[in-house]
C-alpha cells in the first residue's frame, strides 16, 4: 500500500443539478468524507436547490429523454421516444429510487440528516434561491445557511482542501 | 500477514491493523485496541461492537444507516462513540476486517 503523506483535511462539494443521479452523486461522496473524518461542506445551487427545498427533496427524478446510457430492464437501450410518454420518467425515477433503497441508501432527507449528525455542513446558494424565489423556510431546516459563492469559498480554504463539483 | 499480541494473544492482522482472522477476538483485545486508538471502550462502544461482528457474520452489508437503526444508537451518537471515522474504527476494534461499503 502507499502511504498517503497529505490526506484530505477538507471536501467542498458544489452540486449544481437536481437529477436523482446527480444528487445522490454529491450525498455519497459527501457522506463518504463525514464517514472518513474529513471536514466536509455542500454547496447546492441552481436545479441542485431541489435536493435540499422541503417539497422536492423526496421526488427527484432521473431524466428519460437524452440519456444514452439508460437501459431497459433487459439491458436494451432505451429509447428517446419512449422517454416522453407520460408516467414513464416517474416509473423509471420511482425504480431508481427503490434501487437505491436497496443498496442501504437513504432518501435524500434522511441522507442528509445523516451527514449532518456527522458534521457536514450543508448550504445553498443565494444567487439560485433569489432566482428560484426560495426563502429559508422552504428549505430543509438542516440546511446551514444561504451563501454567496464567494463566501462559500472564504470556507474552502487551507491546505489539502479539494472543490468537487458535480 | 502481519501479526500483533493484544492482551497476551497473537492475533493475525493486515498492513492497516485489521484483523484477518475474526474468531481470534475477544472483548479484552478490543480494550486494547480501543486504547490505541485513543477510546476507552465502554458497555455502550461494546454493545456496538456486539452488533458489527454479528451483522459481519451474517454477510449483512455493514452501512452508519444500519449501525444508526439498530437500536443501540443512533447516527449522531456513533459518531460520538467513535471519533472521525466511525465505521472504520469500530470494525477495526470489532475485530473485522475493513469495511467495503460507500455509506
Amino acid at each position: 500500500m502507499i502511504k498517503e503523506e497529505h490526506p484530505l483535511k477538507k471536501v467542498c462539494i458544489i452540486c449544481a443539478k437536481g437529477t436523482i443521479e446527480d444528487v445522490y452523486a454529491a450525498l455519497v461522496m459527501g457522506n463518504g468524507a463525514v464517514m472518513e473524518g474529513i471536514e466536509t461542506k455542500i454547496f447546492f445551487t441552481f436545479f441542485g436547490l431541489d435536493a435540499i427545498t422541503k417539497k422536492n427533496m423526496n421526488n427527484l427524478h432521473t431524466g428519460t429523454v437524452g440519456n444514452p446510457a439508460m437501459r431497459m430492464p433487459g439491458g436494451l437501450p432505451f429509447p428517446t421516444l419512449l422517454g416522453i410518454i407520460p408516467g414513464v420518467e416517474a416509473g423509471v425515477s420511482a425504480m431508481m429510487r427503490s434501487k437505491i433503497e436497496k443498496l442501504d441508501i437513504p432518501p435524500v432527507k434522511e441522507f442528509l440528516e445523516m451527514i449532518e449528525a456527522g458534521g457536514g455542513e450543508i448550504y445553498a446558494c443565494k444567487l439560485a434561491t433569489d432566482m428560484f424565489k426560495l426563502k429559508k423556510e422552504d428549505l430543509w431546516e438542516g440546511v446551514k445557511d444561504i451563501l454567496t459563492i464567494g463566501q462559500f469559498y472564504e470556507m474552502c480554504g487551507g491546505l489539502q482542501t479539494q472543490i468537487i463539483f458535480t | 500477514m502481519a501479526q500483533k499480541i493484544y492482551a497476551g494473544v497473537t492475533v493475525d492482522i493486515n498492513d492497516e491493523g485489521y484483523f484477518t482472522n475474526p474468531v481470534q477476538w475477544t472483548k479484552e483485545i478490543a480494550m486494547e485496541i480501543g486504547k490505541e486508538e485513543g477510546i476507552q471502550l465502554t458497555d455502550k462502544h461494546l454493545e456496538v461492537l456486539k452488533f458489527i461482528r454479528d451483522r459481519f457474520s451474517k454477510g449483512e452489508m455493514l452501512t452508519i444507516r444500519s449501525v444508526g437503526n439498530s437500536g443501540i444508537t443512533d447516527i449522531k451518537g456513533f459518531y460520538g462513540l467513535f471519533p472521525g471515522a466511525p465505521m472504520k474504527k469500530a470494525a477495526k476494534i470489532a475485530g473485522i476486517p475493513k469495511p467495503a461499503s460507500c455509506v
